[in-house]
This record gives structure tokens, sequence and C-alpha cells, in this order.
């Protein structure tokens, strides 16, 4: 029972591909970040598909990795999704451009 | 047979990804999400790596996500919110991004087959989780330290951000 390698990272780049679409053509902040989560998402999945490639499991412990550093990356995000939205009402990320200083 | 569940899936996870980035409303677009994050896991499994393919149902689809939707309901604004986001994206605005990631897409595909094929054994060893176990206590123990490290200071960061009585709140 074989899997091409070469399937897996297709997909793993066509979802790391949807990610930068994201990030590159939303202006909300929120969608950004799922879009952030989704390339991280498509990584891991790499991550996971060399660990089987090659004999150990250290990918999987690299994917243990990507994990607490996505937890960490989204409560910092939410947290500022949440400020930003108290100040100004809006998730618009062109509003930031505005701020001086 | 693996062939099969495995383009099932990874179908499956594409379009849900597409449709997630592409939605109007937050919370559908994470309930689309959650449908990806559940094909990915079911890669995970066939890769022959069930503790991953349970930590992404556990951790992703079951904390990470919910955070988000706790947010996305505390900052939703019903049919408003909805209307302003069809103002700040439609897919027709959004042509060059999709031009631009497509072809980083086509680029690496055509990179990929233009050498030679490279097939993966997919036996499903069932001693992959305790092997992740010894090597996570054994090897990598530093990481898991760093990595406590690291939530440690993303939980105070995030407590002293979103806290409303701090000092950059009280200059407006």
């Amino acid at each position: 029972m074989t899997l091409p390698l070469s399937w897996l990272i297709s997909f793993s780049l066509a979802l790391f591909a949807i990610g930068v679409f994201g990030v590159v053509a939303r202006r909300n902040l929120i969608f950004m970040l799922i879009s952030i989560e989704i390339m991280l998402n498509a990584v891991a999945l790499l991550f996971v598909a060399g660990a089987t490639m090659h004999p150990g499991s250290d990918g999987q412990i690299i994917y243990l990795l990507i994990l607490a550093m996505a937890a960490a990356e989204i409560a910092i995000g939410l947290a500022l999704v949440i400020t930003m939205f108290r100040r100004w009402h809006s998730l618009d990320i062109d509003i930031l451009s505005k701020m001086r200083g | 047979m693996i062939e099969i569940l495995f383009i099932l899936s990874a179908v499956i996870a594409l379009a849900c990804a597409l449709i997630t980035v592409t939605s109007h409303n937050a919370v559908h677009a994470l309930l689309f999400m959650v449908v990806m994050m559940l094909a990915i896991a079911l890669i995970f499994y066939l890769l022959g790596a069930p503790f991953a393919a349970a930590l992404q149902v556990i951790v992703y689809a079951g904390a990470i996500i919910v955070l988000f939707i706790f947010v996305t309901m505390m900052l939703h604004q019903g049919q408003r919110s909805i209307e302003s986001e069809h103002q700040l994206f439609s897919l027709r605005r959004a042509g060059l991004p999709m031009l631009l990631s497509l072809v980083l897409f086509i680029e690496v595909v055509v990179l990929l087959y233009s050498g030679e094929q490279n097939a993966l054994s997919t036996s499903a060893n069932s001693d992959s989780t305790k092997e992740v176990g010894m090597l996570l206590f054994g090897r990598y123990h530093q990481l898991i330290i760093l990595a406590a490290l690291m939530l440690l200071s993303a939980l105070i960061g995030a407590i002293h951000i979103a806290t409303p009585s701090n000092p950059v709140q009280g200059e407006q």
C-alpha cells in the first residue's frame, strides 16, 4: 500500500497556495488569521508525510511544535483582533495603515 | 483503496479551504474549516500517524477553532458585518492574488513531475505513537520546555493585550 510522495506534496502546496491567496486578498483580520492557519496546516501535513517517508517519527515531533506555535499565535492574534475592534469598531486591515507612531 | 481515500479527503479539504477563504460569513467559514481539519486528520491517519490525527481533531478542531468561533460571535453584528464584508472583499476584485497563488502552485507541480517519481510506503505501524512518546521525553525534552515557555508567554501577552483597562485603551 503506497501513496506517491508527489501527491502529498502537491496537495500540501495547493493548500498553502490557498492560504497565501487568503492572506493577500482578504482585508478582514479574522480571515487573514484563518488563512494563516490553513498555511500552517499545509506545512504540518508535509512534516507528517516526511515522518512516514523516513525512519523514525521526528516529523511528528515537529508537528507537535507547529501545533503549539499555532495555539500561541492564535491567542495573541485574537487578542489583537478584540483590541482593534474595541478601538475602531471594524476589522478592516487598511485602517491600521492610518496608525502613526 | 488508500489512493481513493486519499483523493477523496484531499478533494474535500481543498474545496473546504477554498470556501473558507472566499466566504463572506465568518461563522460559515470557520465551520467549513472544521471540515477541512477533519479531512486532514483522515490523511494523517492514512499516513500511519494516528497520534497526529487525534491531535488534529482534539487541538485544532476542538480548541483553536472553538476559540475562533467564540471571538467571531463576540464581534459579529449580524447582517451589518456581512454587508461590510461584501464591501471589503469580492471575488471579482481578487483576480490578481488568485493568479499569483495559482502560479505558485503550478510552478511547484511542474518542478515535481519533471524529476523522478518517489514512492511513499504507508504501512500503518502501530508503534508510531509509542515512538513519538519516547522521542518526546527523550531526545526532544528541551523542545517541550521551550514550547511550554512559548505558550506561557503567549498567554500573558494575550491577557495583557485584551484587558480593557490597560493604558493604551485609556488614551482615547
